[in-house]
């Protein structure tokens, strides 16, 4: 290929992966506060509440997201001809978005479930008899142990997010993986070629490198306690 | 009379842990409740912090009764906290919290509280300055003024045993209970703590003394409690219960202490 389709080919790329970082950090920002109220629901003590979630968890963790994303984009309409998604790129993302949400939070929830049950129950106890309230006790006393407990398992789950973001062309979004792909068969005057689809991984790898970095900085700067 | 219990009970399934504990208390008075281990003493001091709530019973402090099984608990979480206030705990384990430092530990409940002061808007600032100054001076007490910005983690045993008796001391509490306070020290840390224990008992502060230092026991008590499994074996002065126990049991529990 020459320079100029070069740029093309990287012209494109940059657009897609724009994409996937708009999905990827719309995921992050909606699944992180979901998933602890999911986990508050799975540890609540009003029994079918946190069956309810049980179930929800079993089915969004136990099916493929590829398959949720279909459901999700097609569902509504399919059974009751209900279209909330609206049309074209924006739609595709609305409905990517609300897939990978529910999906990371669920696997989040059960990440902090594993945080909180890490911490001693004297650390609740300690804060009662200081007649301090469970709100208090929850926000002032645990957050902060339960979040250094999760950056590790965490990091590995963001990680996992930012490839995952790529099974969201099953329903044609228009992220990186999408644009290579475009190439397979020949675009914009260039010959069918393989090149642009593998040059995806760089972008993925750069970022994951970054990303690999900051939770490596987030962990040490939570180090300051045992 | 400061504290009065009375035949309070508590069982776990069908495990009966507490089978009608009675004893009262006088102000200024260092109880101190030995026993083997499963005999109940931990259950109780859980119950009088209201950890666990007793399934029969009474608790009266000061003359206003805490907590009453004929009258089961009607009060909301609110009023729990503020009997709970008339007690303080000191765990086995310290249960310091291991993000804030010595310091912190023992100001963050008081500062919780203050904002509930309807003039804490008002004098924030003199609140928070207040609250700090007594957090300095009950670790200057507990030897630990140069240890206020470490992080338990940073400590000894000994010495996040002592944070701890400032943090439930900083709440002034009627009466301040202690769970086993040296079990998870080794031999060389136990005397700090019990030092500062015993500085406590001379400056008159009522105290409950769940212990296995059985000489500890004999010399910082007014007065001692030999419970076996879930009942009161016998009560009296540590000279009575130490030097001529009436109970066949005390005598067989006391008795590796006393050949010493």
């Amino acid at each position: 290929m020459t320079a100029e389709q070069w740029s093309i080919v990287f012209n494109a790329l940059n657009i897609g992966f724009v994409q996937t970082l708009r999905l990827f950090f719309a995921t992050l920002i909606g699944a992180i506060p979901l998933g602890l109220l999911i986990m508050f629901g799975r540890r609540s003590r009003f029994r079918p509440l946190s069956w309810l979630v049980q179930g929800l968890t079993w089915i969004i963790r136990g099916s493929p997201l590829m398959i949720q994303l279909l459901i999700i984009y097609y569902g509504p309409g399919l059974a009751f001809d209900w279209h909330p998604w609206g049309g074209g790129e924006a739609g595709r993302f609305s409905a990517a978005a609300a897939a990978f949400i529910i999906n990371y939070a669920f696997y989040f929830a059960e990440i902090y479930r594993g945080g909180i049950a890490s911490i001693p129950q004297g650390q609740e106890e300690a804060g009662l008899v200081l007649g301090m309230t469970r709100t208090q006790i929850f926000f002032r006393v645990k957050l902060l142990q339960m979040v250094k407990a999760i950056v590790p398992p965490m990091s590995n789950e963001v990680i996992t997010l930012v490839k995952d973001t790529s099974l969201s062309r099953i329903i044609a979004l228009q992220e990186v993986i999408w644009a290579g792909q475009k190439f397979l068969k020949g675009s914009n005057g260039i010959a069918a070629n393989i090149l642009p689809l593998l040059c995806t991984a760089v972008y993925y790898l750069v970022f994951n490198g970054l990303l690999t970095l900051l939770l490596g900085r987030l962990e040490k700067r939570l180090s300051y306690f045992k | 009379m400061m504290l009065e219990v009375k035949d309070i009970r508590k069982s776990f399934g069908k495990t009966e842990i507490l089978k009608g504990i009675d004893f009262e208390m006088d102000q200024g008075e260092v109880l101190s409740i030995i026993g083997s281990s499963g005999s109940g003493k931990t259950t109780l001091l859980r119950c009088l912090n209201f950890l666990e709530t007793p399934d029969a019973g009474r608790i009266a402090v000061n003359g206003e009764t805490l907590f009453d099984g004929e009258r089961p608990e009607s009060a909301g979480a609110g009023e729990l906290r503020r009997k709970r206030l008339h007690f303080g705990l000191v765990f086995q384990n310290f249960n310091l919290f291991p993000q804030y430092t010595a310091l912190e530990n023992v100001t963050l409940a008081n500062l919780l509280l203050a904002k509930q002061q309807p003039d804490y808007k008002q004098n924030r600032r003199a609140i928070t300055e207040r609250i700090v100054a007594e957090a300095h001076e009950l670790l200057r007490q507990m030897g630990l003024s140069d240890r206020e910005s470490n992080y338990p983690h940073q400590l000894s045993g000994g010495q996040c045993q002592r944070v701890a008796i400032a943090r439930a001391l900083a709440l002034k509490p009627d009466i301040l209970c202690f769970d086993e306070p040296t079990s998870a020290l080794d031999p060389e840390l136990t005397g700090e703590v019990l030092r500062v224990i015993r500085g406590l008992a001379e400056q008159h502060m009522t105290m409950i003394i769940v212990t296995h230092e059985m000489a500890f026991a004999r010399d910082v008590s007014s007065r001692v409690i030999f419970m076996d499994n879930g009942l009161v074996c016998e009560q009296g002065t540590p000279d009575q219960i130490f030097g001529h126990p009436r109970e066949e049991r005390t005598r067989q529990f006391l008795l590796p202490f006393i050949q010493r």
